[in-house]
């Protein structure tokens, strides 16, 4: 197994720079497309990346910290992320793919038999992306709740019980209906058994009988278990609400340090979590999340940066930390911050394709040469690029 | 002047969970291996058929307090499974169950129309209701919904769901690199919709697809069924596939049009069929007497008769004759998210008229069941098969069919290799797609407005 940080890209229309659909290169005309989709996720995949993340949102995505000038300059519009990762799955073949899903609104009964069929049309390589939806415009496209004015900032005290916290909570307790429906049918629980005419062995099929406080979920899933038995579940976060979500339910989790003191930081909070919620023994990965302007040169890259800029008419700014440079510098970097503990990176290329060619065809042979990325996949499900064992039937006996 | 000769409309049907499917046929394959759809999307495109369909159930069928397991258990995600078919065919129209009680009309209209771009333009939305409390309890809002309010809260989700797909006008996208106008209107997408059962704002996220809206699908055969798909259907899927009965249904439905402005073309009707091919004719039945059998096995007749009786009939032998008490009459307790135990409307006359075919005709349980479950909707040689199709639709008892095979994925191979291209030779089916969308394909303009 080769060593170094697993890589993922975070694929979001045109780039993460809200005026990255006027780079010379875009094809803004195409973001609704299945071909665009195909293509860039393809392009991961020849450079052998661990997976592909598709941002998702219920409304048009709106960036706080690159708000629009008047609502027509930047691109609106984007698909359903799960269609788009099930559109893509049957013409790739080993690289991850991890569409993002609101879990606040939805239901976990659809969410599951959706992630669990994209897992058996991607043979093995389906993840998710949970995602919480506060806002009031969010509740406002459902009009079934009200969801209280949620200060996100509260999501910094650990014991502090406010609307956000409960959001996060429940979204752990959507996370547990996801994976007990995926077990709730044993591996072998269809046996097409002539002689007795039973298709199913019953005794393999089992009620979830989840009652929590938000929903209560009967079971079992109309869909079999997955062909990784669990699919990879992911969460951002960038405080310590949503660090315990993630150690109570998730594989990979995707933080946002400034700089390297940080990464330990939140690393040991995150480990602090995932002991408190009885998970020491299991894989959680940390993965940096980072925008990436990159160019040949160092003054290539902020050049690129500047001209992105100057069409949006202001400094691009983000939630995670922004990074502007050379392949090789950038190497530097998640080497640097991979000794410091963060077992991979999931980059954001600031305009695709620029960026997104930067990593697969930059930044990956730079690692290699370093001995520190695959020249191959190793494994052939998303669990296995992650090290991840395919794991035991909660509900089998034993 | 000569009636003109309609051009026939065909779709694939992926073999469903009920006992219609043999599974124990030695050919049968995967209900849930993505190859097994793929096969079956690629014979039908190759077949030239108009498109692919996709039923869902939402909760595990159960009989007598255990989850049923004589028939096919376990489907896929129906959005998932389309979006990845969309991958390997490129003119087969894509269509799908999707349940409006245990949904909400934003997210569905953002699945579809993200489908519809996916595609190119090939989806298509069967609307379909439920209302009971066993499926609900699969869900966060559980079984809310009276019964008697099933479709007219599916008709406002439907309607819900077109102001959303029509919060786009299809002109708004500029995406000027030079200028930097992305967007003509800075509230493209804006909506608000309020009723009795939804009260929603905001702004949909996914601009103008290529049929502008998918094909509408209904399947009720309920008066209110009709008259929803009168109102707001493309196509109609009906049980009725024979002369008399698909006559009746045809020119009831397609009567129902003038009142909402609409005309006899803008409603597909599509009944389902089964069907059973051979070299000859004779062939042909004698194989369909086999699969009738493999079908309703003895265990099968006993439940498919539990669903009648509303009793535990476990201790009946299925080679010997009816029980002697009558069926439990009330509410059906015993078999739990099936659609076809409501077809039993007045279970004691159903009952009557069994024993007296089954006296006088000497039948076991399992010969009744088998005789009065229907045998298939076409069963002969290619050029019988074809020349029945044929004459249905020309005489207006519908406008093509949904087949069903009865194994899983190659079902449908015999029938695209032998029957098709005797339609095509006779001028009643396409030799190839002269369209790009599903609209096209089924001779729709834009749909019900």
């Amino acid at each position: 197994m080769t060593t170094g940080p697993h890589l993922a890209v975070a694929l979001d229309g045109a780039g993460w720079h809200p005026a990255a659909w006027r780079a010379a290169d875009a094809r803004p005309g195409e973001l609704l497309t299945a071909g665009y989709w195909v293509d860039l996720v393809r392009a991961a995949e020849a450079a052998r990346l661990d997976f592909v993340t598709i941002e998702d949102t219920l409304g048009p995505r709106v960036d706080p910290f690159n708000p629009s000038r008047d609502g027509t300059d930047q691109a609106v519009g984007h698909l359903d992320s799960v269609l788009v990762a099930a559109r893509v799955a049957p013409l790739t073949s080993r690289i991850g793919i991890v569409p993002t899903a609101v879990v606040t609104h939805t239901e976990p009964f659809h969410l599951s038999k959706a992630i669990a069929t994209l897992d058996y049309v991607s043979s093995g390589r389906a993840g998710v992306r949970v995602r919480v939806a506060w806002t009031q415009e969010d509740s406002a496209l459902f009009g079934r709740r009200e969801i209280g004015e949620v200060d996100l900032a509260d999501a910094k005290f650990p014991d502090l019980r406010s609307p956000l916290s409960e959001l996060f909570d429940e979204t752990a307790d959507y996370v547990e209906v996801l994976r007990r429906l995926w077990d709730s049918w044993e591996d072998d629980a269809e046996i097409r058994d002539a002689a007795t005419g039973r298709f199913v062995d019953r005794d393999k099929l089992h009620y979830i009988d989840f009652a929590g406080k938000w929903f209560s979920v009967k079971g079992p899933s109309i869909t079999p278990r997955p062909p990784q038995g669990q699919p990879v579940v992911t969460s951002l976060a960038h405080a310590v609400i949503p660090y315990r979500l993630a150690a109570r339910a998730a594989d990979v989790v995707y933080i946002t340090p400034a700089d390297r003191t940080e990464s330990e930081s939140t690393l040991a909070v995150v480990r602090e979590e995932q002991a408190a919620a009885g998970r020491e023994s299991e894989t959680l990965h940390v993965f940096g999340d980072l925008v990436v302007f990159l160019g040949e040169t160092a003054a290539a890259a902020r050049e690129h940066k500047a001209r992105l800029d100057e069409f949006a008419g202001a400094q691009y700014a983000s939630d995670t930390r922004i990074f502007v440079g050379t392949p090789a510098e950038l190497a530097d970097d998640l080497l640097d911050h991979h000794a410091a503990g963060l077992s991979g990176f999931r980059l954001r290329p600031a305009a695709i394709p620029h960026d997104l060619t930067a990593i697969t065809e930059g930044l990956v042979p730079e690692l290699r040469s370093r001995g520190a990325f695959r020249t191959d996949y190793e494994a052939k499900t998303l669990r296995g690029h992650l090290g991840l064992g395919r794991p035991a039937n909660r509900y089998a006996a034993v | 002047m000569s009636k003109p000769v309609k051009q026939i409309h065909l779709a694939a049907h992926f073999p469903g969970v009920n006992n219609t499917t043999v599974w124990s046929d030695p050919e049968a394959g995967s209900h849930i291996e993505f190859e097994s759809f793929v096969r079956l999307a690629q014979t039908a495109e190759r077949a030239k058929f108009d498109f692919f369909f996709l039923a869902e159930g939402l909760r595990l069928r159960e009989q007598g307090g255990e989850i049923y397991d004589l028939d096919v258990v376990g489907r896929p995600d129906t959005f998932t499974v389309l979006a990845a078919l969309a991958a390997v065919t490129e003119r087969l129209g894509l269509a799908g169950t999707i349940n409006s009680t245990f949904n909400e009309p934003y997210e569905v209209a953002r699945q579809f129309a993200s489908l519809d771009h996916l595609s190119a333009g090939r989806a298509a939305w069967n609307v379909v209701t439920s209302w009971d409390a066993f499926t609900g309890e699969n869900f966060r809002r559980g079984g809310f919904l009276p019964q008697e309010q099933r479709y007219d809260r599916a008709k406002t989700f439907l309607d819900t769901a077109l102001e959303l797909f029509a919060s786009w006008r299809g002109d708004e996208v500029v995406a000027d690199a030079a200028s930097g106008v992305f967007l003509r209107d800075a509230a493209a997408g804006s909506f608000r919709h309020q009723d009795a059962h939804f009260d929603i704002t905001g702004r949909f996220s996914v601009p103008r697809s290529p049929q502008g809206k998918p094909v509408i699908l209904q399947a009720g055969d309920s008066d209110g069924g009709r008259e929803f798909a009168a109102a707001s259907a493309d196509a109609i899927f009906s049980r009725h596939g024979t002369l008399e009965a698909g006559q009746k249904f045809y020119a009831d439905v397609k009567g129902r049009l003038p009142k909402y402005g609409r005309t006899p073309e803008q409603l597909v009707v599509l009944p389902a069929a089964t069907f059973v091919l051979g070299d000859t004719d004779a062939d042909a039945q004698e194989r369909a007497v086999v699969v009738r059998r493999q079908q309703v096995s003895g265990q099968t007749a006993i439940k498919l008769l539990e669903q009648l009786w509303n009793a535990d009939l476990s201790g009946y032998d299925p080679d010997g004759p009816l029980p002697e008490f009558d069926p439990v009459v009330g509410e059906n307790t015993i078999a739990k998210g099936r659609a076809s135990v409501r077809m039993h409307r007045d279970p004691l006359a159903t009952a009557r008229e069994y024993r007296a075919l089954a006296e006088e005709k000497n039948l076991s349980i399992r010969d009744l069941i088998i005789q009065v479950g229907g045998r298939q909707t076409f069963v002969g040689s290619a050029a019988t098969v074809a020349e029945r199709i044929n004459e249905l639709v020309q005489a207006d008892a519908s406008d093509g069919f949904i087949l069903v095979p009865h194994v899983t994925p190659g079902g449908l191979d015999e029938f695209a290799d032998t029957v098709v291209p005797l339609l095509q030779e006779r001028g009643v089916f396409r030799a190839d797609y002269t369209g790009t969308t599903l609209r096209e394909h089924l001779g729709l303009d834009g749909g019900p407005a």
